[in-house]
């Protein structure tokens, strides 16, 4: 072949229709916000329900968590997030759909092997690097800020 | 020495069957599958059942067809996308036929339907019977994401066809003829996007294609049409851009990737993938047309992406085959 690698990954990039940038940042804005904006509704309800703030905010959290593995389980997640993009990822109930999607998916293959090995095929990595992050930037804080504030 | 088998006697493609999913069915090609499942589970618990379940269909349709017994066929070939080519070897696992799991990735029933013809035409067996599988959800959740996985899919990502597709080789019958083979050699111009499966596959492609134009004399335009398996939109333009710095211009290309489905209503991004996307475009559109003498002779090469998702793991580049299958209507 008288091609190059070289010259025909230049030709792969042309060829590659790219990603439709304003149309999925949109999409993504639209229900990222609505997703956010939900959260901030249900905050505020349980708020006037009487709950503290700290409760208030994992009320919230967790409601938006059931929400999203509930309609992971209808099927209608999916669904939403072939046009959301990133709008369904980022939020807290993206990663609701990461835990409960292989959950569902490998049942088939039993309780441990399966839903219990594979549950956290994609969430995992999240978890393992965002505990790390923390303990570093926890150590960062304990050596710059003066001991005991 | 020649790498293009010329097959002293032509071999015949007297029947041949597909069986489709729901998408499938509503595609272009919908009403031309000898059988649609409106349920993609087609009555199993697991896919892979379900994919297992759809060749078994298939097996039997092309047996009703050509009205004969399991035990008359004398060797099968396939092969498909699950790990090991379970689906296959499930299939073949109740029907105890004597059997050859190929692993080509989506080239599959060319290369199935080459390799039988080799040992048809040479008098080795009377018959081979062929296949190809494939299903949308046992593909993804080995290669890419759980079904429910909320995801956007790329511009350049295929749909693997849910579909399961045979053909019946034998020495005598009124055709179509395979008349020539070519079994590719891998090529890899380095492509390591898994989701760009059409990139990864042109070069293969172009290769088989090339030297079999250099070697045979011939000229894309003594064909009716050149189908390739599975390049898609992306894939068919590299094709036609490798050839023509080659000094081939590729002017009668179809690719079956973009026949099975439509692809803006459909939903597919840049087409269609898998080896039952060949398979039944091949059972569904192709050999009908030869049967009404609509068109007389082809090429038929389908492609594969020789991957694994440990590779794509790996960051490896994603060797590409091709192998290819020339048809006539006439046996000479």
């Amino acid at each position: 072949m008288k091609t190059s690698k070289k010259e025909y990954s230049r030709m792969v990039e042309k060829a590659s229709p790219p990603s439709r940038l304003v149309k999925n940042c949109t999409w993504a804005f639209m229900t990222g916000g609505s997703i956010c904006a939900l959260g901030e509704w249900l905050y505020r309800f349980y708020m006037n329900m009487g709950f503290i703030i700290s409760d208030a905010r994992l009320m919230s959290s967790i409601t938006l968590v059931g929400l999203s593995a509930l309609f992971t389980g209808l099927g209608w997640y999916s669904r939403l997030a072939k046009r959301a993009g990133a709008g369904t990822l980022v939020p807290i109930t993206g990663f609701a759909n990461a835990v409960v999607s292989p959950a569902m998916e490998f049942r088939s293959e039993g309780l441990i092997t399966g839903v219990g090995a594979k549950m956290f095929v994609i969430a995992g990595p999240v978890i393992v690097y965002g505990v790390l992050a923390s303990v570093v930037y926890g150590l960062i804080l304990f050596f710059v800020s003066p001991m005991g504030r | 020495m020649s790498r293009v088998i010329t097959l002293k006697k032509p071999v015949a493609i007297t029947t041949h069957s597909c069986v489709g999913g729901k998408k499938e069915g509503k595609g272009p090609l919908g009403d031309y599958f000898d059988m649609i499942s409106d349920d993609d589970y087609f009555g199993q618990d697991t896919w892979e059942k379900a994919e297992t379940e759809m060749l078994k269909r298939s097996f039997y349709t092309i047996l009703k067809k050509r009205d004969i017994k399991p035990q008359a066929i004398q060797v099968a070939l396939g092969g498909d996308l699950c790990d090991q080519i379970t689906s296959t070897a499930f299939c073949y696992r109740d029907i105890t036929i004597p059997f050859l799991g190929l692993y080509g990735a989506c080239s599959a029933m060319a290369e199935s339907m080459a390799i039988g013809a080799c040992l048809v035409s040479g008098g080795i067996v009377d018959n081979a019977l062929c296949s190809a599988s494939s299903h949308f959800a046992t593909a993804e959740r080995q290669f890419r994401t759980p079904l429910d996985y909320g995801g956007k899919r790329t511009p350049t990502a295929q749909w693997t066809v849910t579909g399961a597709a045979h053909s019946l080789l034998e020495r005598e019958g009124k055709g179509p003829f395979i008349t020539r083979v070519m079994f590719g050699r891998i090529a890899d111009l380095g492509v390591k996007d898994a989701n760009n499966m059409g990139a990864a596959m042109a070069p293969a492609a172009a290769l088989t294609l090339k030297e079999f134009f250099r070697e045979t004399g011939e000229k894309p335009e003594n064909y009716d049409a050149i189908y390739t398996g599975d390049l898609g939109m992306v894939g068919s333009v590299l094709l036609k851009e490798l050839l023509q710095k080659e000094d081939i211009e590729l002017t009668n290309h179809q690719d079956c990737g973009l026949i099975i489905f439509d692809r803006e209503s459909q939903q597919v991004q840049a087409g269609a993938s898998g080896c039952g996307c060949s398979g039944c475009v091949l059972s569904a559109h192709i050999l009908p047309q030869m049967e009404q003498k609509k068109i007389n002779r082809i090429l038929f090469m389908a492609t594969g992406a020789l991957l694994s998702p440990t590779t794509t793991m790996q960051q490896e580049s994603i060797p590409g085959i091709a192998h290819l299958v020339e048809i006539q209507t006439e046996r000479n």
